[in-house]
């Protein structure tokens, strides 16, 4: 019986994920969007179609064709290899920061908000100011101080998007905090790891999950702003930012550069936006489609 | 002295309010014997849930306990360090709150909830957990008890919610009971299945029930023994016969005239208690309920009444009374 079962479970597995599809189409979408997105950032290096940092002056500003799908760039080189590979850029910066910040913003926000008054008055005290320093500035000082780099840039998203999730979830908890089933809970006995791990979190961590999805794009565009000021990720690296800045340049001369580097700015967007929705939705037991 | 699971003695507690001090329970005395359900009785605000949620030491930040012992078998709760207390709650004492529709956590399925609450068992598997909450719901009458527990709380009724709040509430087999106001969220129908229910759980784990209310049908339909509780004084206490057949402080009086259960032909005017609550960060320094006393003396305006009894174990603190003993 246990060998039928697990024969079963295989396919049963597939038709329950079309099943899922069929029901929430945007939330299918947004996963393959993602996916493809991943795909090209593991996969990139291999799956060019042509050398993404290889220059050939005498084939620069070409317009999209069948040979150059997105066209060649100042230096002729191919745009759509050089996209390809910048979702590896645009993934460790967007996805991976995003994900850092939301961990550490989570568990800061979680304790302003369930902990005793003085540390909610110090974190929120170290939140604001960060808050209120004006993000390109801040972006552009510690890149001065540090060098510009891949890793300065990680650093600084993720110190300027962690303020951002912990006052939301501390915001959330303060609510939650004082209903009656924390209460409940309380008066059952339940320790103060436990509230906050089995019965904040799961409440909070819903509209946190939208909100960090839709971040994504915006911090792959402020890599692009940073890179625009020169303070980003150093040439000749591929990032859509620099793809950006560069179009921008020579906007007359060859729109569809930028136009290119925009592209999978709106896939990236879309699909984490319509991702983080479908989990939304799933995370919240009212709201649950399959499972 | 019968063995009483909970004894309060001379509680007294306080709020910090910008205000003054609010004096919200003042010099307490309360007993719940063993396998009894002890109503508490009074009026919004008159301490009620301050008292509950005392017992269960969670009282708000700014409350301070400004006298007296809360003795819960033979430990002194207010003793107590935060580690013991959070041991006892959920083990010994445990609590049914008021509104079925916000107690239990949304997101969470019932199941997992209640498996929660066993989280100190560690002797027991997962399965064990779930099986002996699936019994939990089937003790308090929930039809198919098993495929409720992967259930939401949103799936349920009201009704259902209370009594699944009820089951968690005596997953644990606590000694003591504190349901407070756990029938007010409910229609009358249900408010008689779920006073049915407390009454039958309380011969069938022969545990005590605290039982919370402003509503005295609820109480005289359940209760071996009633604490009417006035403006965070205990005014008299007693066994239910006593209080609904015998009153004899005025307010117990007052009240029971009051119930609009018990009026005899209908009426336009409701008859009212003239009069308010006295603001509690001006304690009078009479008795509490001289200003709104129709028989008090000026002897009630300018001395505090003392404990009289009038009969064993029923007690009225007020001047006009005149006890057995005196």
């Amino acid at each position: 019986m246990t060998l039928a079962s697990a024969q079963r479970s295989e396919p049963g597995r597939i038709a329950g994920l079309v099943r899922w599809a069929r029901r929430d189409p945007m939330g299918a979408m947004g996963l393959a969007l993602v996916l493809l997105v991943v795909f090209c950032g593991v996969f990139g290096p291999w799956i060019t179609p042509f050398d993404p940092y290889k220059i050939n002056v005498p084939d620069k500003f070409q317009a999209p064709s069948l040979v150059h799908w997105m066209g060649t760039d100042n230096l002729g080189r191919d745009i759509f290899s050089r996209i390809i590979v910048g979702s590896r850029i645009a993934l460790s910066v967007g996805m991976s920061t995003i994900g850092m910040a939301l961990a550490i913003g989570l568990m800061l926000g979680l304790a302003a908000g369930y902990g005793p008054r003085w540390l909610d008055n110090i974190l929120m005290l170290i939140f604001d100011s960060i808050y209120s320093f004006p993000t390109v500035i801040l972006g552009l000082t510690v890149a001065t101080l540090l060098g510009a780099s891949i890793t300065t840039l990680m650093l600084v998203v993720v110190v300027i998007q962690t303020p951002a999730y912990a006052r939301l979830t501390r915001t959330a908890t303060l609510t939650i905090k004082s209903s009656e089933y924390i209460l409940a809970i309380e008066s059952l006995g339940a320790s103060k790891l436990r509230i906050i791990l089995l019965h904040l979190l799961p409440n909070v961590i819903g509209p946190l999950l939208i909100v960090a999805s839709m971040d994504i794009p915006s911090v792959v565009a402020l890599e692009a702003g940073l890179t625009y000021l020169g303070m980003g990720i150093p040439p000749p690296a591929a990032s859509w930012g620099r793809t950006l800045q560069e179009g921008y340049g020579v906007i007359r001369v060859a729109p569809w550069i930028v136009v290119a580097g925009g592209i999978p700015l709106i896939i990236t967007t879309l699909g984490f936006t319509f991702l983080g929705e479908s989990l939304r939705d799933n995370l919240d037991p009212k709201l649950r489609r399959f499972l | 002295m019968t063995d009483a699971v909970l004894d309060i003695s001379n509680l007294s507690v306080e709020f910090n309010s910008p205000g003054g001090a609010v004096h919200a329970l003042r010099q307490v005395n309360l007993r719940v014997p063993r396998g009894e359900i002890v109503g508490v009785v009074g009026e919004s605000g008159s301490g009620k849930s301050t008292l509950a949620m005392a017992v269960l030491g969670l009282l708000a930040q700014n409350a301070t306990v400004t006298s007296g012992r809360i003795m819960l078998g033979g430990d002194d709760l207010l003793k107590l360090s935060p580690e013991r207390m959070q041991g006892l709650r959920g083990t010994r004492i445990a609590m049914v709150f008021q509104d079925p529709m916000t107690s239990l956590n949304p997101v969470r399925s019932i199941g997992r909830q209640m498996v929660d609450i066993l989280y100190r068992d560690r002797g027991l598997s997962h399965a064990q957990k779930l099986e002996k909450a699936a019994a939990a719901l089937r003790r308090v009458g929930i039809p198919d008890a098993a495929s409720q527990l992967s259930r939401y709380p949103f799936q349920s009724s009201g009704g259902m919610r209370q009594r699944i709040a009820i089951a968690m509430g005596l997953l644990p087999r606590p000694d003591l009971l504190i349901a407070d106001e756990v029938t007010t969220a409910l229609d009358v129908t249900l408010e008689a299945q779920i006073l049915h229910l407390l009454r039958e759980l309380r011969n069938d784990i022969n545990g005590s029930i605290l039982f919370i209310s402003h509503n005295l049908g609820a109480i005289a339909e359940i209760c071996d023994r009633v604490v009417v509780l006035y403006a965070g004084e205990v005014v008299e206490q007693g066994g239910i016969t006593d209080i609904f057949d015998r009153p004899q402080h005025p307010y117990t009086k007052a009240l029971i005239a009051c119930d609009p259960a018990r009026i005899a032909e209908a009426s336009r005017s409701l008859p009212v208690i003239p009069g308010d609550v006295p603001d509690l960060r001006r304690v009078p320094t009479g008795c509490i309920f001289a200003p709104r006393c129709a028989e008090a003396l000026d002897r009630c305006r300018t001395e505090r009444p003392a404990d009289v009894a009038v009969a064993e174990g029923h007690l009225a603190r007020c001047h006009l009374v005149r006890g057995d003993a005196a």
